[in-house]
Parts: C-alpha cells; sequence; structure tokens
C-alpha cells in the first residue's frame, strides 16, 4: 500500500502511526493511584484531581518520535492508550478480552496485567465511578439500560465532547495562573456561601497550569537533550527550534504559527490525560485561529504553504496516534471504533458575520486529502456566504469515497445555537464536534447523555409494555396490540411509553451528572472553558458559560415506517390484522412472508418525499423533542435532542425482534435520519426532502448519510451536482450531510477479502472508519444503505 | 387519444439538460429504434415486465390472473401469455420478489404538476429544471402535453423537450413559448439508414429541427453513436453538413454512446427479436467528438 503524505517524513510517521497495533499503557493509572494513595482525604477533591494530573505530567514518559515537529503523546508512544480506573476499573477479564478481540483490540502486556491485579484493582474495584454509578442508579434505569432502551455515555467516559477556542492560542498559562490568582484574591468570604468551595477550585486550576507548564519545559529540555545526541544536522536544528517551541509554549501566548499549534497539543494532551473525555477534543475553528500566525509568518518570510501544510499534517498525525481509551460492554457496542472524535470545523463564518474561509482553510482541505487519516474526523461548514470554489474543493475530495469532509450548515447552526439562548457572536463561533452535535465552542459545556431507541419503544406499546426479548415487563400497562382500535389510539400509547421512559433517563442522567460534579472534576478543561474561572466553579459542576445536556434519540426511520405500515395496512386498508401482525414479529416472519411483503413493500416509507410517512416523522420527532426540550439538567442548563447513532443502531436493532416496517429480528435499525437501509427508493433528492421536513433547528444536531454511486458525481458536471444537493438541502435547513461514495461491488468485495482492502475508509456515522475495522453487522448495514444511482 | 402514460419519473436526473432535473417518460414513440434504451417505452399501452431471474416459481402470480394467461413454464418458473394479459397488474401486488410490474401509469396534469415541483429547491439552486422524455413526447395527447409545459412553466420551473422529432410541428408549435430546451436526436441522415434502424423515414424530423431553429428554440443535438449504424464517415460528415448547411443553430451536441441497458429489458418485455451493438470504444468517441469541433460545432460533449 502507498503511503500518503506530502514528503517522506510525513509518509514515514504516518506509516508509523497507521501500522502500530494499539496497546494498553497503565503508566498514568499507577501515577493517579500513588497520587490518590497519598493525598486522599488530606486534600480537596478537585486539588486532588489537580494533583493527579501534575504528577503525570511531571512523571510521564516522553517520547519524540523520528522527524517529527510537533511533540507529545498521550501514553509512551503512538497508538498507546491510558487506563481511567477512577472512571472504569477494568477487570483482568475485561483486559483479557481487549487483549484477545477480533475488533477495537488492545494489546495487554503481562506486567499491565500484574500491575492492574495487584495495584489498581484492588484500589478502584468500589472508588470507580462506573461502580458509583451502577450503585446509585434505581432497578428501573438497571433494566431499561441492560435492555437497550437507552445507553448512558458516562458510564465508562467522562463527560466530555467539548472544543476549544480561540483563547488557547491568545494566552500563555502563565497568565491564566495570574487570572486565576485574581479570582481567588476577589473571593468574599463574608456574603459568599460558596467562597470556600471556589477557592478549592480555583487552587485546583492553579495546579494544573503547573501541570501543563511542567510537560512543556520537560519537552523543551528533551528535544535539546535529543538534539545533542544528533548526528544529522537539519533534524538537529529542527529539536532545537521545538526545544526553542516549547520555552514559549505553553508558559507563553504562541509567537508563530508553528507554536501555535505545539500551543493547541499541550492543551489536547491534558485535556485528554486529565479525565477521558470521550469524543475528545477538538480544536473547533483551527483555521480561523491559524490563520492570524500564518498571515504574520508567511509576512515576514519565516512560513510558506510549504511548511504550513507540513505542519498541519504534523498535527494531524498527532491526532491518529491517540486511540480512543479502551471500552467495554455495552458502551463499546454503541461506540464500536478507535476512533476518537476529535473533530475540525473549516470555513464558516467569523465572528463579525463575515466569510471565514482563508488560506488555512485551503491547507485544511489539501492536509486531508494528502493524509486520508481516520482522525481528526474533519468536516466543513458551508455558509450561504461560502465560495463555491471552497464548497467544490471539499466535495472534490468527499467524492473519493471515504466520507471526509462532512458537510455542515453554518447559518442552521447559528439558528439552533441562537433557539438554545447563545449570544450571536457565541453562535458564530460555534460548530459541530463529536459526530454532529452543535455547541458554542469554548464557551459551553454539552454533554450527550446517551442514545435512545426509538422503535423499541413502539416494541414495547404493541406488547403491552413488555420486553419480549429481554423478556421483562418494562413498560407501562396500556393495553396489547389488538386493544388499540384506532391508529390514533395506539400512537397515545406510543407517547406515553416515550415519555415515561425518557423520564428515567433523564433522572438517571441528573444523578450521573451529579456524582460527575461531586467526584470528577475537571479542572484543567474549567481553566480553557469559559466562564469557570469567573465562576470559580468545574466545567462538570455548571462553570462553564452554557451547560446543555443532549438526549440523541436513535431509529426514526425504523420507528416512522413501522407506524406508517401499521396505520397503512391494519387501520386503513384493513388487509391485515393486528393479531396476525403480531403473530408474523414474534415468528420473524417465517410462514409470515405474505405479511412482509406488505409491510416491506407495499406502505409508504419515510425518505422518499412521500408526506403520509414523513407526517408520522414529524408527529414521532416533535412528541421526542418536546418530551425532551427544557427540562432542567444540574448544572443549570437544559436538555435537548441530537439525532444521531454513531454505531448504536446496531446494538439496538440487536435487543430487538422483528418490526412491522419488516425489518427483521436483530438487525440494525436506521441511522441518523437516513431512510431505513434500501427503502428509499426515489433517489437523493427525495431523500433531502424528506430528512428537511424535521425541524433541524429544534435540535442539537441531526445526521444524513447519503450514499451516491462514483458515476452520479464524476468530472466537473459531477461535482457540481454534489455541491448543488448540498446547497439546496442547507437551504431547506438541514444540518449536516455526508456522503459515502463508493460501488457496492467494492464493498462486498472489501467484505470478503479484508486484507486486500486495508486502506478502504467508509462513513458510518458522524465519522469514518477502516471498514475491516467494522463488525460484519455494521459492515452488512452499510452495504445496505442504498446507493442513489441515476 | 385518451390515454397519456408515463413509465417513470425520475428524480435527481442528471443526464438530460442542465443541473438537477426530473425526468418524466412518456410512454409510446414513433419510431422503433434497434438500440432503443428503454424498449417499455415504445409502445403506447401499458405492459408487464416481467423478471425471470427474481422469479422462484411460487405461483401466486398464477392464481392472481382473472385472464388465466400466467401459467408455469417447464422451467418451473412463471411465464405469461402475452396475447391474452391486459396488463391489469393482479399479479404484480401477488409477487413477493419484485419479479413483476406493470409499466404504464396514468395521472392528471395537476396532479403531475403538483409532484414535479417538489424538487423545486433542487432546480433552482443547481439551474435545472424538468425534463420530458420518452417514448416521444410530441406523440403524446397534445392538449395533455401542453397543459403539463404550460403550468411548468408558470411555475418559473425550466422545461426541456428530448424529443425524436418525429410529429406534426403543429406539436411542437404549442409548446415551443414555453419550453426551455429541446432535446433534440438526430440518428442518422441517410434515409435509408434512418428507415432500416428506425423503422420511419426522417423527412419530417429534418425539417421539424430545421423549422425549431428558424423559430427561435434552443436546441441541443443529441446522436446516440451506435457502432456500424451511423458512427462511419459519411453519417457523420452528413450530419455536420446538415447542421452548418441549413444553419441550424444549436446550444451544444451531446454525442451518446450505445450501452446494453436495452437488450436486458427486452427480454423482460417477452421480445426475443431485439438486435445488439457493440457499444463504442472511448477513442472513437473523442474521435468523433473531435470531428464534430474541428467543424466548427461547439460545445461537443460525450454523454448526457
Amino acid at each position: 500500500m502507498m503511503q500518503r503524505g506530502m514528503n517522506e517524513r510525513i509518509r514515514r510517521l504516518r506509516e508509523q502511526s497507521e501500522n502500530t497495533p494499539p496497546r494498553l499503557s497503565l503508566e498514568r493509572a499507577d501515577l493517579e493511584t500513588d497520587v490518590y494513595i497519598k493525598y486522599e482525604g488530606t486534600v480537596s477533591v478537585p486539588e486532588l484531581r489537580a494533583l493527579t494530573l501534575k504528577h503525570v505530567m511531571e512523571n510521564k514518559a516522553l517520547c519524540i518520535n523520528d522527524g517529527e515537529l510537533i511533540v507529545g503523546e498521550k501514553g509512551d508512544g503512538p497508538q498507546s492508550a491510558p487506563t481511567f480506573p477512577e472512571l472504569c476499573c477494568h477487570t483482568l477479564e475485561d483486559m483479557h478480552v481487549m487483549n484477545d478481540r477480533e475488533l477495537i483490540s488492545f494489546k495487554v502486556s503481562e506486567s499491565d496485567l500484574k500491575l492492574q491485579k495487584e495495584k489498581i484493582i484492588p484500589y478502584w474495584q468500589n472508588r470507580s465511578i462506573r461502580h458509583k454509578i451502577l450503585e446509585a442508579v434505581t432497578p428501573k434505569w438497571k433494566e431499561c439500560y441492560e435492555s437497550g432502551i437507552f445507553t448512558e455515555f458516562m458510564e465508562q467516559r467522562g463527560p466530555g465532547h467539548t472544543v476549544g477556542s480561540e483563547n488557547i492560542f491568545l494566552k500563555g498559562f502563565l497568565e491564566r495562573k495570574e487570572e486565576i490568582r485574581q479570582a481567588m484574591e476577589a473571593l468574599d468570604f463574608i456574603q459568599d456561601k460558596e467562597a470556600l468551595a471556589k477557592k478549592e477550585q480555583l487552587s485546583a486550576m492553579s495546579i494544573c497550569c503547573d501541570a501543563i507548564m511542567i510537560l512543556g519545559r520537560r519537552y523543551a529540555d528533551y528535544a535539546r537533550e535529543l538534539a545533542a545526541k544528533e548526528p544529522d544536522e537539519t533534524r538537529r536544528a529542527e529539536l532545537l527550534q521545538i526545544a526553542a517551541n516549547c520555552d514559549v509554549v505553553p508558559a507563553h501566548r504562541p509567537q508563530t504559527y508553528w507554536q501555535a499549534i505545539q500551543m493547541y497539543w499541550f492543551v489536547h494532551l491534558c485535556v485528554t490525560t486529565e479525565l477521558n473525555p470521550w469524543d475528545s477534543y477538538s480544536p473547533g475553528r483551527l483555521d480561523q485561529h491559524l490563520n492570524p500566525f500564518y498571515q504574520k509568518d508567511t509576512a515576514e518570510g519565516i512560513l510558506d504553504d510549504e511548511k504550513a501544510k507540513e505542519l498541519l499534517e504534523c498535527l494531524w498525525i498527532k491526532f491518529n496516534n491517540q486511540p480512543a481509551p479502551p471500552k467495554v460492554g455495552i458502551t463499546l457496542k454503541e461506540s464500536g471504533t478507535y476512533t476518537d472524535f476529535a473533530n475540525i470545523n473549516t470555513g464558516g463564518i467569523t465572528p463579525n458575520g463575515e466569510d471565514g474561509v482563508n488560506p488555512v482553510s485551503y491547507l485544511i482541505l489539501d492536509c486531508m486529502d494528502e493524509m486520508r487519516l481516520l482522525q481528526p474526523s474533519s468536516n466543513v461548514q458551508i455558509s450561504r456566504k461560502t465560495p463555491q470554489k471552497f464548497l467544490k474543493r471539499a466535495c472534490e475530495i468527499s467524492r473519493q469515497g471515504w466520507g471526509q469532509p462532512a458537510f455542515y450548515n453554518t447559518e442552521e447552526i447559528i439558528q439552533e445555537l441562537l433557539n438554545a439562548g447563545k449570544t450571536i457572536e457565541d453562535a458564530r463561533k460555534g460548530g459541530t464536534s463529536g459526530c454532529v452535535e452543535t455547541g458554542a465552542f469554548g464557551n459551553e459545556a454539552y454533554i450527550l447523555t446517551g442514545y435512545f431507541n426509538l422503535p423499541k419503544i413502539l416494541e414495547l406499546t404493541l406488547n403491552n409494555g413488555y420486553d419480549p426479548v429481554a423478556k421483562k415487563q418494562l413498560g407501562l400497562q396500556l393495553g396489547y396490540a389488538e386493544d388499540f382500535h384506532s391508529f390514533e389510539e395506539l400512537l397515545e400509547a406510543y407517547k406515553k411509553q416515550i415519555r415515561y421512559f425518557v423520564e428515567i433517563k433523564v433522572e438517571g442522567s441528573n444523578l450521573i451528572e451529579s456524582i460527575y460534579a461531586k467526584y470528577m472534576p475537571a479542572p484543567f478543561l474549567s481553566i480553557i472553558t469559559n466562564d469557570c474561572i469567573k465562576k470559580g466553579k468545574d466545567y462538570n459542576a455548571g462553570g462553564a458559560r452554557y451547560n446543555t445536556s443532549y438526549l440523541q434519540g436513535v431509529g426514526i426511520g425504523t420507528i416512522t415506517d413501522s407506524l406508517s405500515a401499521i396505520k397503512c395496512h391494519v387501520f386503513e386498508k384493513q388487509d391485515l390484522d393486528m393479531p396476525r401482525l403480531m403473530k408474523a414479529l414474534h415468528a420473524n416472519f417465517e410462514g409470515y412472508e405474505e405479511v412482509r411483503h406488505l409491510l416491506l413493500n407495499e406502505s409508504p416509507k419515510y425518505g422518499n418525499d412521500d408526506d403520509y410517512a414523513d407526517e408520522i416523522m414529524r408527529e414521532v420527532f416533535q412528541y421526542y423533542r418536546d418530551c425532551v426540550t427544557g427540562r432542567p439538567n444540574m448544572r443549570g442548563g437544559q436538555y435537548r435532542v441530537n439525532m444521531l447513532p454513531t454505531t448504536c443502531h446496531v446494538y439496538f436493532g440487536e435487543v430487538m425482534e422483528a418490526s412491522p416496517d419488516g425489518r427483521l429480528a436483530h438487525k440494525p435499525v436506521s441511522e441518523g435520519i437516513s431512510p431505513v437501509q434500501g427503502s428509499d427508493t426515489n433517489g437523493p433528492t427525495a431523500v433531502i426532502r424528506s430528512a428537511a421536513k424535521m425541524d433541524h433547528i429544534s435540535t442539537g444536531g441531526t445526521l444524513l448519510n447519503q450514499k451516491l454511486t462514483p458515476s452520479s458525481v464524476a468530472g466537473e458536471k459531477g461535482l457540481n451536482h454534489m455541491a448543488d444537493l448540498i446547497r439546496a438541502y442547507f437551504n431547506l435547513d438541514g444540518h449536516h450531510i455526508q456522503f459515502n461514495v463508493v460501488d457496492r461491488k467494492v464493498l462486498l468485495e472489501a467484505q470478503k477479502h479484508p486484507e486486500e482492502y486495508k486502506d478502504l475508509i467508509v462513513r458510518v456515522a458522524g465519522y469514518s472508519d477502516h471498514f475491516r475495522n467494522l463488525s460484519r453487522a455494521l459492515q452488512d448495514e452499510i452495504i445496505d444503505r442504498t446507493e442513489q444511482a441515476i | 387519444m385518451n390515454h397519456t402514460y408515463h413509465i417513470n419519473i425520475q428524480k435527481f436526473s442528471i443526464h438530460d439538460g442542465n443541473g438537477i432535473r426530473t425526468t418524466v417518460f412518456f410512454k409510446g414513440c414513433p419510431l422503433s429504434c434497434a438500440w432503443c434504451h428503454n424498449p417499455e417505452s415504445q409502445r403506447f399501452h401499458r405492459e408487464l415486465m416481467f423478471d425471470e431471474e427474481r422469479c422462484t416459481g411460487c405461483g401466486s402470480c398464477i392464481a392472481a390472473c382473472p385472464q388465466q394467461a400466467v401459467f408455469r413454464a417447464e422451467s418451473g418458473k412463471a411465464a405469461t401469455d402475452r396475447t391474452k394479459c391486459t396488463a391489469c397488474g393482479l399479479c404484480v401486488s401477488r409477487c413477493f420478489y419484485h419479479a413483476r410490474s406493470v409499466v404504464g401509469t396514468e395521472i392528471p396534469v395537476p396532479e403531475l404538476v403538483r409532484q414535479l415541483v417538489r424538487d423545486r429547491m433542487f432546480y433552482e439552486v443547481s439551474g435545472g429544471g424538468v425534463t420530458l422524455s420518452g417514448g416521444e413526447v410530441m406523440a403524446q395527447d397534445m392538449n395533455y402535453i401542453q397543459q403539463l409545459v404550460k403550468a411548468l412553466h408558470e411555475e418559473d420551473i425550466s422545461v426541456d423537450i428530448d424529443t425524436c422529432g418525429d410529429a406534426p410541428y403543429e406539436n411542437f408549435q404549442r409548446v415551443l413559448p414555453y419550453a426551455d430546451t429541446f432535446l433534440y436526436d438526430l440518428k442518422a441522415v441517410t434515409p435509408q439508414i434512418h428507415l432500416e434502424y428506425t423503422g420511419r423515414d426522417n423527412k419530417r424530423i429534418i425539417e421539424n429541427l430545421q423549422r425549431l431553429s428558424r423559430d427561435g428554440a434552443k436546441i441541443n443535438l443529441r446522436v446516440p453513436v451506435i457502432p456500424g449504424v451511423n458512427d462511419g464517415e459519411e453519417e457523420t460528415q452528413g450530419m455536420i453538413a446538415l447542421i452548418r448547411d441549413s444553419g441550424v443553430r444549436l446550444t451544444q451536441v451531446n454525442l451518446l454512446p450505445y450501452h446494453r441497458v436495452g437488450a436486458d429489458k427486452n427480454i423482460r418485455l417477452g421480445r426475443a427479436d431485439c438486435r445488439e451493438f457493440e457499444p463504442p470504444a472511448a477513442e472513437k468517441m473523442e474521435q468523433l467528438k473531435n470531428r464534430w469541433q474541428g467543424a466548427g460545432i461547439s460545445p461537443v460533449f460525450i454523454g448526457g
């Protein structure tokens, strides 16, 4: 396989990144345990967390890979994944499974196993957040969780999913430390009942400033040490420059483009070492943050496009070197990938509302194209003001078939944020992270709480609240399928069940948020998130300017088609009765092929611009949204909805019988807001029209996957068609669209001969992944997504 | 004429005119080109299509047929006596395997317009619109077609008409004020070749082309390239001369390479007598393109 990258250096680093097998690193866990043993009970919780980060940064192994220009690894080298026993204390069995499992495996050494057994498990097994959560939640919550009604994001991963802002590039940590000192000085111990808590929090933040500066200083020293031994003159000069960069950042604000990237990377390492914030951490509007440095350096003649791109490619490799922290159980099922969801937004508009595309934006696109890496996940924000040239360049990359960049609608994102109470400037600085989730970058803690299985709840509704797969009475007893005499009665019951389960979920999430606020503050992340210093409050406790909790609806296509088929055949045409339908579902349609034919082929389907089905989609969506939106969370913010699945649509399908849309038992449900796989037969414009009937602006993000045949986007004309589809969808207020441009035949071949398609990357949900790293069920599901030909 | 059937409404149609379009394929054509890509559009009446590969021989269709036209063939699969079949479609709804379908749908103009305006946003963004194709649009009930083209025009939607040109010129005059571009097919200039391969003489087709141009219509000439039929020097030279000598003004020329989809459809329609051709080589297409452009006619595109 030909290695990608602009030059020999990048190709070598890329090869190392791609070919190193992921492994566990217990270094962080080991150091953390020492700190806890030493300080627990003697310092406040935030300070304990800060001392942990500091101790890790003082003692962790350093790594400068041969030839690299941006330095720092989370573990001891590329593809080394630290564990977070304070969140999830892996059992020895977990570790064996991680080592042995075919997909998303992590190599575990004998010494790691020994350390885990003798030190980590004894200390953490009853102290971990996962343990605390499972002790605290109600039996009802646990039953629903185990049966796949919903999932829980924070069960073994910390609240994360956050994005940095321009502040990272404007202030050094000495300056931050001074800001914190002033905030401490201003504390009012006479009037303010929370003054002590604030003091502890601010003190923790101050320690964290030291932590990152220690890391920077150590890297400066280490680079000099390597330079002294380096025989090659060119490399020696590079190492000395790296050392000089680390003398400046992170203690001071960056002076050059190179230092700006290094600054970000130190921050990234500290955020993702402090806690395991699933969905990692992202630089946000990187093109806008870097542009002032790019302009200054090119004017001074110390930077050209070649060098600027090379540094970006070095950063890309750093992202790709960090696999997502290892997951187990249901969390692995809902997010079965190494991808850590760092997500870069390019384009969009500036805080003043002008077109945000600049020279760095184009360099980022070139870098994306050349590197073709899973991480960072790259997307473009397309505004009405975005030049067609930029959009078409992005389409040119996307149509190569690997799903990046994805396309986001700037105006729609801004409206979403305004609708959620952000100021216009904060909204313009915002964007999407993770898969498609909208946030006010640098100002918001927007936390995904879990996926919500919309089709499964219909299964329960048709069975009087009984779960035929888990064999448990989970829902309300509102009658059996036969007891509903009209479609309206059925829908009414479905809605009551939705409300019932949303409340169980929200109750659990509130509890979990409180546990994190109390036991797991994130003082480092709090330094760089506005307004935590000002409020003296932690990121996990409501310190950010905005604090949203998201609940992600999954399977809108499957639930719509299921209700549409019942409405059409049971209540209107009456060519099928409920008892027969239920027998067919329980039998997984064996002996009921005719019933399946009616449901599958003779019913109105979502995704065809057919108002019959689309109206049902709208009604279910709106009810779900209204049921969630506006509920208060524990951090002073509100709950809102997203519509996205990661890989959860496969898991949610696994826990279900056959469904009334003709879907077979245990097969995946529909993903994102895309139609049921294969049910959209009228082409991409019809899919887009159907999807746009959802009120995207009232959500926090939706995900639409569109498969196109390579021939339909070929040539200059094809590029225009792709750009036109995107513009039209965005004019209709769609939030996000991404494309899989690949022949079905190629995917089938890749399934048969994975070794020959090692580099085949496809779009999964809001991210891309190697086809070979996907489970068989997910591979099949992607093959089944309709290929829109002409 | 009482019925205006269409065989398909194709959204995201990107090979028949500018931008993103919706193409309505009408059913029935005066020509019967040997290479027809859409043989199901040739006849004016509804027809049954049967895909033998998908048939499992379950027999549901046999029981469903009120004319007793469907029977079990020696292969065990279904077969249809097309002299008895009325294309009523009852067997289609009983076939779980999508082996059977009926082509030919009739809907009133207002309903069709409602369907076509749904993709307005795509037309507006891309500079697209609606294309009427076939079969032959100009050989349909012209009251229907005129009403349709006019209604779309009033909706400010561009309408292209893909035509073989073999219709009374009055028909063209009825849509001329509302149509955007005519995608005008030219299959051969030599009358005998035209007659042999399409079943009709080309005199009226050539006259209509010239008249349309004189009347100010925008014309996009489309030449299906069929090896051994119209890809030789004589035909190419003849076509170019026709355009140049009679001063026909064209917006562009598309040379459409023959492909074999039609052959398979013929089998599904129960027509075994179809002829097959070799698709033209890419170099041949380039050569022809250069030939046209060399004669001062441009732009010329290969494909739709």
